[in-house]
């Protein structure tokens, strides 16, 4: 019997014969953890009673509540800084080199083909968009592997989702996800894999993958992984760190379901609160906003920002609308000043500023007041995720948060006048 | 591990970590007060009301959302002995085995406020409010030896992993 992709990766890791339901101990090319998550990992790690850090496998990059939202959070990232410092950790990035965690993983060429990536952050999921297994871990997990390399995997089961055609235009990787949760419930692909095959993936650009697999999670995935090729290759060249081996299915490999979808046939969609799983086709959605938010892990790189600025270009945004850009990373918002992107959507009335996770999770930087909506190209839309526990966030793609913000209510490009 | 006996809190399907301490709170200087927030946008109050030993019931993927480890650490500091659900979210599920937090997989089908005894042992929950009895399987061998030696930092500690 042949092997899934996680299997074939968790196999090379772990030096073992890994098959879906086994327990394996297994190395890891990456540990990751952010400012959030980053201080219980550094009190466990003093826990343990060693001395040994495998400090070259760590990547430490605050992101959640930097730059500094308060005192509080100041001395949170002060405390990471310190232990950078203290223990030689050299993959630490500041404020004004960094960015959001996952992008930063991606740039920066720590995600790559083949790897086995943890992180403590639930959507260290996203390099699955380039063919690595990499998923979300606790922070005492996350010192244990700063100390031992290494970390006990559930080998998973997989789910096979076979895309067929290519996307409409204004439609992509945030529209396919929406729907692949919506369809297979919040808890879908608990402690599964979503591994994805078939002609459409050659026609998805790599952001559109990295969507997908950013919220693998948001069905409860514990990764979901694409396989790797051209487009692969050129995303990362130039980037990627070290020599790479790619992973792909065996023929025979063993799958727990499958799951088809005609990428023609998906609709531009919006998640309703206050699940993942809600979501419906944006014709249906009659929903007036204050807030539109483009970023995040999700949806704010390079691609997402060209996509909002083509919408916006030669419009105003809505008088009772507040339009939020933050590029993912310092690197995305070079990229929009140089191609001329934030001066788009500054014409436009839209507050850029540079990269934060802050307002995605409700922390600073755009916090919606009780009874306020918002439309957001993030990945969650839980209860009071982004503010009081009486508003509303409605996840969508880049296009669709742009043209919302122009209408004053959730649209599409086409909607607009 | 001892019989655990408490008064349940009753929660539905798909309780998330946002819920469970909201993002919010997540500050290195709140770590040893996080009980303080446990829930307290989707249940105010509670966090006041909790006893010790009391247990959270619930439906479907309790714990979804973040790998914030805040989540567990903060019900076990406001006292919560055990959760039991009818399933978790993954990362919530590791993080509880590696910090302490009991989880039991069954439907407990209990009300709010009803008591409920626990033997992790022999796999049995019973609500003595109503008499009921359900049984739930054991955790498979690695996770149980992880259970009993209190977590992944003992198991480094005594040379194990």
């Amino acid at each position: 019997m042949g092997k899934t992709i996680a299997e074939k990766i968790l196999s090379e890791k772990s030096g073992t014969d890994a098959r879906a339901g086994q327990i394996v101990v297994a190395d890891v090319d990456y540990v990751m953890v952010n400012d959030v998550t980053g201080p219980i990992a550094f009190r466990e790690y003093g826990r343990l009673g060693t001395e040994s850090m495998f400090r070259d496998r760590m990547v430490l990059i605050p992101d959640h509540y930097v730059p500094n939202k308060d005192v509080a959070s100041a001395e949170q990232a002060k405390e990471m800084r310190a232990f950078a410092k203290r223990h030689g950790v050299e993959n630490y990035y500041e404020v004004g080199k960094g960015g959001v965690c996952h992008q930063i993983m991606i740039e920066e060429g720590f995600a790559a083909p083949g790897r086995l990536i943890v992180g403590a952050d639930s959507h260290t999921c996203t390099y699955g968009g380039i063919n690595a297994f990499s998923t979300g871990i606790g922070s005492t997990e996350a010192a244990v592997a700063f100390a031992t390399g290494k970390l006990w995997f559930k080998v998973p089961e997989t789910i096979r989702v076979e895309l067929a055609g290519r996307f409409g235009k204004g439609v992509g990787g945030k529209d396919l996800i929406i729907k692949i949760i919506t369809d297979i419930g919040v808890d879908g692909a608990n402690y599964k894999v979503l591994e994805f095959c078939g002609d459409g993936v050659a026609n998805m650009a790599v952001s559109d993958r990295l969507a997908v697999s950013n919220m693998a999670i948001e069905a409860g995935g514990k990764a979901g992984i694409f396989p790797f090729d051209r487009l692969t290759e050129e995303y990362i060249r130039g980037s990627v760190r070290g020599e790479y081996a790619p992973a792909s299915p065996d023929a025979d490999a063993a799958y727990c379901s499958t799951l088809r979808y005609d990428l023609s046939e998906i609709e531009p969609m919006v998640a309703f609160p206050h699940l993942p799983s809600n979501g419906r086709p944006v014709r249906d959605a009659d929903v007036k906003i204050d807030q539109a938010y483009l970023g995040s892990c999700t949806n704010g790189r390079i691609e997402d920002m060209r996509a909002g600025a083509a919408v916006v270009k030669g419009r105003k945004v809505h008088p009772d609308v507040r339009f939020l850009v933050v590029p993912a990373t310092q690197r995305v918002y070079r990229q929009m000043m140089d191609e001329g992107l934030a001066q788009i959507f500054l014409d436009a009335g839209a507050f850029v500023s540079g990269p934060t996770c802050g307002a995605c999770l409700g922390g600073y930087m755009g916090i919606l007041a009780a009874g306020e909506r918002a439309v957001s190209s993030t990945n969650r839309n839980f209860i009071g995720r982004m503010g009081d526990k009486d508003s509303e966030v409605y996840l969508a793609g880049p296009e669709v948060v742009a043209a919302s913000a122009i209408a004053g209510r959730i649209a599409t490009p086409d909607m607009l006048e | 591990m001892a019989e655990i006996v408490g008064k349940c809190w009753v929660f539905g399907d798909n309780v998330d970590t946002d819920q469970i301490i909201p993002a919010e709170r997540l500050v290195s200087a709140n770590l040893s007060h996080l009980n303080d927030f446990v829930f307290e946008k989707v249940r105010p109050g509670m966090a006041g009301e909790i006893s010790d030993g009391d247990v959270i019931v619930a439906g479907k993927n309790f714990g979804c959302g973040s790998s914030r480890e805040h989540a567990p650490l903060s019900l076990i500091q406001a006292g919560i002995s055990c959760v039991v659900a009818e399933s978790f979210a993954r990362i919530f599920y590791r993080n509880s085995m590696n910090i302490g937090l009991l989880l039991v997989e069954c439907k407990a089908g209990a009300a709010e406020g009803d008591v409920l005894s626990i033997d992790a042992q022999a796999g049995r929950v019973c609500n003595r409010s109503d008499g009921s009895e359900r049984s739930f399987e054991g955790h498979p061998p690695f996770i149980a030896g992880l259970v009993e030696a209190g977590g992944l930092v003992n198991l480094v500690r005594e040379g194990r992993f």
